[in-house]
């Protein structure tokens, strides 16, 4: 399998040449951000303030780590379900956002919105916490702290596999996969 | 009539909560190798190849498999014959949860309120299902429930007319619809019969049986068999890519019902599939 090296941030050029089931590896600044750190960045957006992060060609993550131990860059860390952040998105999109990884599918609007702000969402695989935190360089919370592991964390990845999930052509490798391996049961 | 110290649970807590973090069961394990060897998809094969690694990782290092250390769902068997003495049991569980969040590094996960959500801060409190069985000893299971496979799990109460058909096709509808959020390849845990509630706490309790063990009564073994041929022929694959494992196993468990119901209930669990117990 063909595997394509990225870097974060992204740039249009890039973003445009992922299509849905690709495999890569991303190195750079990437921000955590799950539930919690979603709404309230859509909170400070709606009060008209700027947010913690200028997300400008930046890639956010959904993830809330388990606490390093002692001489731990951070602990296992791994994708929550993107479609809980469907509902802030196009928000964000519009800030500028262009890249997000998580897990699981997302809704019609965003691939359509995904399409619409030539971003990209990856998947990363769920469950495997262990083996992704050691792609994890560099850690530090730049926001929320007081969320705990809903904080926004400020992460150097380097290798960091992903597959792209929904691409900038509304290409959706949920629904492409399922389609190609479904059986019609009798 | 046994004394036994709370003291003693606090400590069953505490290591069974790590434990069942680090160290993914033998079982599951076995079914995650056998997906490897008959998953057709190319990105599927590399997602269990992923999960196999990363359950070595977490083993040998003693780190959480996943980051979602889950809600500390608790199930007691308590033999009526024990008298716990020195304090007071669920305060003692819970002691046992932060002991061992807080020393095994685990994640805290658990809001006080559901709708003002401030995190806890040490994971507590614990989920605490307790049966009073014959006996003076207590058997304490700690099984972490990740967020994201709970989310899809869902309670029917069918009419009594829907019957088998009625019951595959929402257990099987309920998975399609999940697609890769709850981290698959997954176990369901099927409960039938019972009321609402009691329903739905036989599909969790269905999950603590060894992974892919069938059923005693060979007319469930057969559901359960059938169930999983349909959900592995969805195409959603590991962690929804598309493939052939959709799922590890199906286990139903069943309860006697009122003549008006026929109450179903699917627990959705993720390839972590985690419990550990120890017997006091």
């Amino acid at each position: 399998m063909s595997v394509k090296r990225i870097l974060s941030p992204l740039t249009e050029s890039v973003v445009s040449n992922l299509k849905s089931g690709e495999s890569v590896l991303l190195s750079g600044v990437i921000f955590t951000a799950r539930d919690a750190a979603h709404r309230r960045f859509c909170d400070l957006l709606d009060r008209g303030e700027t947010l913690p992060v200028n997300l400008s060609g930046e890639i956010l993550y959904y993830a809330g780590p388990v606490p390093a131990r002692p001489g731990k860059v951070i602990g296992p860390i791994g994708p929550t379900s993107s479609y809980r952040m469907d509902p802030f998105t196009p928000k964000l999109l519009e800030q500028g956002l262009k890249g997000m990884i998580g897990k699981g599918n997302r809704s019609d609007a965003i691939v359509r919105a995904i399409q619409h702000h030539k971003a990209v969402y990856l998947a990363s695989v769920g469950g495997t916490a262990a083996l992704s935190a050691r792609c994890v360089a560099e850690a530090e919370i730049i926001a929320f702290e007081d969320l705990g592991p809903e904080a926004v964390y400020r992460l150097e990845v380097r290798d960091f596999p992903l597959v792209v999930a929904v691409d900038c052509m509304g290409g959706n490798l949920f629904t492409e996969g399922m389609e190609k391996f479904r059986k019609i049961f009798d | 009539m046994r004394n036994i110290p709370v003291s003693a649970v606090i400590e069953a807590v505490k290591s069974l909560c790590m434990e069942a973090n680090y160290f993914l069961g033998e079982d599951v394990l076995q079914l995650l190798r056998q997906c490897l060897g008959r998953e057709e998809s190319p990105l599927g094969r590399e997602v269990l190849c992923q999960i196999v690694e990363n359950a070595r990782i977490a083993c040998d290092e003693k780190i959480p498999m996943c980051q979602d250390t889950g809600f500390s769902v608790v199930f007691l068997e308590l033999g009526q014959d024990v008298h716990l003495t020195d304090g007071d049991l669920m305060a003692a569980i819970n002691e046992g949860i932060r002991q061992g969040t807080k020393e095994g590094y685990l994640r805290s996960s658990i809001v006080r309120d559901p709708l003002r959500r401030v995190n806890t801060g040490d994971n507590t409190p614990a989920v605490v299902h307790v049966e009073i069985v014959p006996g003076d000893k207590i058997k304490i299971t700690v099984a972490p429930k990740g967020g994201g496979s709970e989310n899809m799990s869902e309670v029917k109460m069918l009419p009594p007319s829907a019957g088998i058909e009625g019951v595959r096709e929402f257990v099987v509808d309920r998975i399609r619809r999940s697609g890769g959020n709850p981290c698959p390849p997954v176990m369901a845990g099927v409960g039938i019969g019972g009321t609402f509630e009691k329903c739905a706490w036989l599909a969790k309790k269905a999950l603590l049986r060894p992974a892919g063990s069938p059923n005693p009564d060979p007319f469930y073994a057969e559901l359960e068999s059938d169930l999983l041929k349909r959900i592995n022929s969805l195409g959603i694959g590991p962690m929804g890519f598309g493939g052939r494992c959709t799922a590890l196993a199906v286990h139903v468990e069943t309860h006697p019902c009122h003549i008006a119901s026929l109450p179903v209930a699917v627990n959705v669990q993720c390839h972590a599939a985690r419990h550990r117990e120890k017997v006091l």
